[in-house]
């Protein structure tokens, strides 16, 4: 078969089974855009900012396990997705990004609509490729899927100068199946003998507890992290981007830890013995003050990249493997073992946990006469009942989302955790939907982030996606707000959100249905209206008390002890 | 403490880049980098000397391992090994001077490479601290320019770093 670069490009992609690539067009990418229509199996998704296609091939990503795809143009197209690749590597999520550059012979001589995206792109990639020769690229790409979805996965970028993809050359194509590198092999199996020191550390603990993370999903490990947790009995914490590994009803689930974890989470960090830290990288969020931090703990870590252990905090245990993997040999281990850990330990340590659990660190003003952001995420829950796929923007409402909404399973909750780009939850909202067409997806989101990517209703419309956004409208950036009162004595330094759009006509002028909520007692009703327009997106403009702040807290710098629960309940 | 590191990496476009990148983005020193393709051209050796503790040092490691483009690591401190580095230094060589450049380069076993009636370029190749001290030795304000490549480093014994 022979095909033009262009045509490679696209039949590359066809190759490796991708469904959805979501673009812009531009002069670089022409010929490529031209492959496109010339053929019908991949569809592409027309965004309307490049942050957006990449956030959306981000979300499509995030909720299927699948590598997300991109295809912008050169300059300014690649620069505005240099956000949403940002936010892919900080999460370690898979995307191919493609992205047009000007022709070779005149890179370098600052082109129209050059700049050297290899060179901006280096420091929030997993790695990039310049294809200089048409030869090169069916490899190229190749390569590109095989790096983002295998180890620790994340964005890998490929810009094509215009010459490479020329519609008049053609050369013989032949995909490559299998794929070495002498260069890249990541861990496929974890140590053995480190796996069982670990199991010795376990079956030793007296006050046990899992903390686990995002790299539990993108291992696909949930199913042998319930096992785990069931055969032993531990408590487990999650960080926000493990939420929905383990079901969030189970009791043994202490809820999110961190800045805005729980009590009870927090606590049992602390005072833990035996740590065992799944796929999860000690992110300050998490850690809080590194020499406070799990003080008595020995600690077992597992993680398919060396690199993040021992990077933040020091590891007794470490284990380099695939978390699925790993946890399957742990729970061999641990069947053919006759020892139990000590039992009676183990349940005084459930009964100091509960005695945390009870003081009931998520309570809220549930009498108010305006609508707290917490009610609100919990009326999203009891009219979904989790069967719900959310995404999320950054503030207040994706923390109250994680504290309030309980999800049982995995890739259902889609935030921007590492990075915190707000705008990122309505464009991976769209990349949700389309991979989930029949189900329910929701954006949760506040009137600040929304903003950042409104354009993208244009593309909801466009391709018909129903999806559902919760706006916690309360007037501010709330997180940038609360920050404001406690530690700048209430200065509200342009954190106050003037001259904001009417959210209904906006969201009606896209062609959407919108509708805004004031009062508690028909925020239900609106919610269970809008779920029942099954072909429409509805745009939820629900105004909140603008003086909620995110409870607990635990200050940047302190331990997880010193935890600020409420105003007038001040630390544990 | 000082490290000397060497790495095979893929001989590609931007590799050393990224390298670069890496020490500039996560704040670590770096006080010399070399590089040059070796024996197999699609192949680089690199060779970095830098200072960090033993945690830095480990992180260090541990990210010049993750870049895709690296294939093989060796942190020449954790054993014995060879370091040499090459300097040419042009020097003022006027009158008395020049008898007396002429024996501290016998001395250092430094080779003169270079004559005018007024200068000499001295080569000179050995641990970076023979460097130093021939630079010391050189009188005061003769000194024109000093070229140094950065250590360059192999482990001692039959082994070596290769595919």
């Amino acid at each position: 078969m022979e095909l033009s670069g262009a045509e490679i490009v696209v039949q590359a992609l066809i190759d490796e089974g991708v469904e959805y690539v979501f673009g812009y067009p531009g002069g670089a990418v022409l010929h490529i855009y031209d492959a496109l229509f010339h053929q019908d199996r991949i569809r592409h998704i027309l965004v309307r900012h490049e942050q957006g296609a990449t956030h959306a091939a981000d979300g499509y990503a995030r909720s299927t396990g699948k590598c997300g795809v991109c295809l912008v143009t050169s300059g300014p197209g690649a620069t505005n997705a240099v956000t949403g690749i940002a936010t892919a590597y900080m999460d370690s999520i898979p995307l191919v990004v493609l992205t047009g550059q000007v022709p070779t012979p005149v890179i370098g001589s600052d082109a129209f609509q050059e700049v050297d995206t290899v060179g901006i792109t280096r420091p929030c990639v997993k790695h990039n490729f310049l294809v200089k020769d048409r030869k090169e690229l069916a490899l190229t790409i190749r390569k590109a899927f095989y790096i983002a979805t295998s180890g620790r996965p994340g964005p890998v970028v490929v810009d094509i100068p215009k010459d490479v993809t020329d519609p008049n050359i053609r050369i013989p194509y032949d995909y490559p199946k299998e794929i070495q590198m002498r260069s890249y092999n990541p861990a496929k199996r974890g140590h053995l003998g480190q796996i069982k020191k670990a199991v010795e550390a376990i079956l030793q603990a007296k006050r046990p507890i899992f903390y686990t993370g995002g790299g539990v999903i993108l291992g696909e490990a949930s199913q042998r992290l319930r096992e785990l947790v069931a055969l032993t009995g531990f408590p487990i914490t999650s960080t926000l981007m493990g939420l929905g590994a383990y079901p969030a009803s189970d009791q043994k689930f202490l809820g999110m830890l961190g800045m805005h974890g729980t009590y009870e989470a927090n606590m049992a960090m602390h005072e833990a013995d035996t740590l065992i830290a799944i796929g999860a990288r000690f992110d300050d969020r998490v850690t809080g003050k590194i020499e406070h931090f799990s003080p008595h703990a020995k600690i077992i870590h597992i993680d398919i990249d060396p690199s993040s252990i021992s990077k933040n905090v020091r590891v007794d245990i470490p284990i380099v493997g695939p978390v699925d993997s790993v946890l399957a040999d742990m729970l061999r281990l641990l069947r053919e073992q006759d020892m139990r850990p000590d039992q009676q330990a183990l349940a005084d340590w459930w009964n100091q946990i509960e005695r945390w659990r009870a003081r009931q660190c998520l309570a809220y003003d549930r009498n108010s006469q305006r609508i707290k952001p917490q009610f609100a995420v919990e009326t999203l829950y009891k009219v979904t009942q989790g069967n719900l796929y959310l995404t999320s923007d950054v503030g207040q409402h994706q923390m109250f989302a994680a504290q309030f909404y309980p999800f049982e399973e995995p890739r259902r909750w889609i935030n921007s955790g590492g990075l915190g780009t707000m705008g990122f939850g309505l464009p991976a909202a769209v990349g949700v939907q389309l991979a989930h067409p029949d189900a329910q997806v929701a954006c949760i989101s506040g009137e600040a982030s929304i903003l950042m990517c409104i354009q993208e209703l244009a593309t909801c419309k466009q391709y018909d996606l129903p999806l559902k956004i919760i706006l916690l409208n309360n007037g501010y950036m709330g997180m940038v707000r609360q920050w404001q009162e406690f530690f700048y004595e209430s200065r509200y330094s342009h954190s106050y959100v003037d001259a904001l759009p009417d959210f209904v006509r906006l969201a009606e002028s896209f062609g959407h249905v919108g509708m805004r909520i004031e009062r508690p007692a028909d925020l239900e009703p609106a919610m269970r209206e809008a779920f029942s327009r099954r072909d429409q997106l509805v745009f939820l403009d629900v105004v909140v008390d603008p003086t909620e702040n995110v409870y607990p807290m635990i200050e940047a710098g302190k331990g997880h002890h010193e935890m600020h629960l409420s105003p007038d309940r001040e630390l544990a | 403490m000082r490290h000397i590191i060497s790495v095979l990496l893929e001989n590609e476009a931007g590799a050393l880049s990224r390298v670069a990148g890496l020490f500039s983005a996560r704040g670590y020193n770096i006080e010399s980098l070399t590089v040059a393709p070796t024996d197999d051209p699609s192949l680089s050796r690199m060779t970095l000397v830098t200072t960090g503790n033993e945690h830095v040092i480990e992180q260090i490691k541990k990210q010049l391992h993750k870049l895709i483009d690296t294939v093989k690591l060796l942190d020449l401190s954790e054993g014995t090994h060879i370091e040499r580095e090459m300097m040419l230094i042009k020097v003022r060589a006027e009158g008395p001077d020049r008898e007396e450049l002429k024996r501290l380069a016998d001395i250092f076993r430094a080779k003169i490479i270079d004559v005018t009636d007024t200068s000499y370029v001295v080569e000179l190749t050995g641990s970076s601290s023979k460097l130093d001290a021939y630079i010391e030795a050189v009188p005061e304000g003769r000194i024109i320019e000093v070229v140094r490549s950065g250590p360059t480093g192999i482990a001692r014994g039959p082994k070596g770093l290769s595919l």
